[in-house]
């Protein structure tokens, strides 16, 4: 897609989603901060926010305004200009990375070819903006906070492309609406049937890519205060956490649309279908970061390196294979 | 001669400003503006990951299924005092242990209330007699604190009553009715 051939109309198109994938990440952040906290509740039978506002609905909302009015605080001998450019890097490429999801047969705001590899290709801006975050506050947790992101970033992002890229394989194609046209109505026929142990890894790179408990080794609190946002007050935190709470969304959004049959489901395809498989996702990230206790850094990579790894190249060699053997 | 055996001279400040929390006016300084947010602030104090002595203990059992403070939006407790609001002085303050706390307390941004819980953050306790040469009597020669929470250690109870206290101290008047008028 050249600049040249971008239209009047696909410009306005393009505008009207990216206020509407920021409406979305902002909603979706105030929505999770209060499943995550009601969950937790739940988990630990307890019954979490509950006062303010009717069941303490408000209680995202409260905490929002709060971080607002807190007041910005500038270290002595921070990087000025990456210290305030961390939080923005962090939250605003991942409004890019919405734009090639199909919600629906027709709710794709930009239908690029190759909508996958920009979605990879982008991702790495979050990152980048950890890693930033931790350099320009001079801190040492923050330093050591950057350098754990950095590493297990890196590591985990090759097993999620050859999970991924199995599934490529499959349909032939790097469109996401082609992948999701591809699957059928039912589960049986989604790519979780054929593609299992894909599906498994790239479940478990999802939650390691979004720095998520077990995987959530770069803001440990029992070693490192709280990692690369430290000394972060105010907004600063409040655009990471939004900034986390989008990557969630949008590996979601992914899973929904490689594995779980993106916005085809039984009876009545359409975009609500995306929007509950990708928050079924959602609830699962949130549960297993309740149940499991954090694993030790050693312990993040060797999973990476000696199994999801070697298990992913197995599974794209099979999978190349049997196509070979039995065609597209 | 106790005097003369000290190990650590405690930090001189001078006279703190008995604010609650703040240390200069708002800039937008609206009343409408003010209260909206002192409620937001009311309604999520979070606090710092940070305890001294066994009255920790108690505040652990206050975040836990029992006495579970999170139905106040106040259990986010914050491991980087740069991101919580209110700072629990739960046990002890030693004078090895002043020096760290005084600068916990500097490290916070500004809408920020201390609450010294159980005796001896309170005044000494048990470590308040003669010839006492370790222990600093009563958090409040160190920093200004905002609410005083006896009891050696505290019930889970008064601690949330203490989170109650420092809710009233920012909106002026208290925002929960109390347990007799609830059982009444």
């Amino acid at each position: 897609m050249e600049l040249s051939n971008i239209s009047v109309t696909g410009l306005i198109v393009l505008i009207v989603a990216c206020l509407l994938v920021i409406a979305l990440m902002v909603v979706n952040a105030i929505v999770m901060v209060y499943a995550e906290r009601k969950g937790a509740g739940f988990i630990q039978r307890r019954p979490g926010p509950y006062e303010v506002g009717p069941w303490g609905i408000l209680q995202p909302v409260v905490d929002s305004m709060k971080l607002l009015g807190k007041q910005i605080f500038v270290p002595s001998n921070v990087d000025f200009f990456l210290f305030f450019a961390a939080p923005v890097l962090a939250f605003f490429p991942v409004l890019i990375l919405f734009l090639p999801i199909p919600f629906g047969p027709v709710l794709t705001a930009l239908k690029v070819p190759d909508g996958i590899v920009l979605i990879l290709a982008f991702a790495g801006f979050g990152l980048l903006a950890n890693l930033l975050a931790g350099y320009a506050s001079n801190n040492k947790y923050g330093i050591l906070g950057a350098g754990r992101a950095v590493s297990q970033g890196v590591a985990y992002e090759i097993p999620m492309i050859l999970a991924l890229l199995a599934v490529v394989f499959q349909t032939g194609s790097m469109n996401l609406s082609e992948i999701a046209e591809a699957q059928g109505r039912w589960p049986w026929s989604w790519n979780i049937a054929c593609q299992p142990l894909a599906f498994f890894i790239y479940l478990v790179t999802l939650v390691a890519e979004t720095n998520r408990a077990p995987f959530d080794l770069p803001e440990g609190e029992s070693e490192l205060t709280a990692g690369f946002h430290t000394e972060y007050s105010g907004m600063g935190f409040a655009l990471f956490f939004l900034a986390e709470y989008a990557n969630m969304l949008l590996v979601s959004f992914v899973c929904a649309t490689f594995f779980l049959g993106g916005y085809k489901g039984p009876f009545l395809d359409g975009f609500w279908w995306t929007f509950i498989k990708a928050y079924a996702v959602m609830c699962f990230i949130v549960w297993i970061r309740w149940t499991f206790p954090r694993v030790r850094f050693d312990q993040l990579l060797n999973i990476n390196w000696k199994w999801l790894l070697p298990l992913s190249i197995l599974n794209l060699w099979v999978t190349a294979v049997v196509l070979k053997i039995v065609g597209p | 001669m106790a005097e003369k055996n000290l190990a650590l001279t405690p930090p001189k400040l001078p006279e703190p400003a008995r604010t609650t929390g703040w240390l200069k006016p708002p800039l937008i300084n609206l009343r409408p503006v003010n209260f909206f947010f002192d409620v937001n602030r009311a309604m999520s104090l979070w606090p710092v990951t940070f305890g001294l002595a066994c009255c920790a203990i108690e505040m652990m059992a206050m975040s836990m299924a029992r006495w579970d403070i999170s139905r106040f939006g106040a259990e986010v407790f914050r491991p980087s005092v740069r991101q919580s609001d209110v700072m629990l002085v739960t046990g002890t303050v030693t004078k090895k242990m002043a020096p760290t706390v005084v600068r916990l307390y500097e490290q916070m941004p500004a809408p920020k209330w201390v609450v010294a819980v159980g005796n001896c953050a309170v005044s000494g306790g048990p470590f308040n007699f003669a010839e006492q040469y370790g222990v600093v009597m009563g958090v409040d020669k160190l920093i200004p604190v905002d609410v005083y929470v006896p009891g050696c250690p505290p019930r889970p109870e008064a601690y949330q009553e203490g989170i109650f206290k420092v809710q009233e101290l920012i909106l002026g008047s208290r925002w929960w009715p109390k347990a007799e008028e609830i059982v009444s």
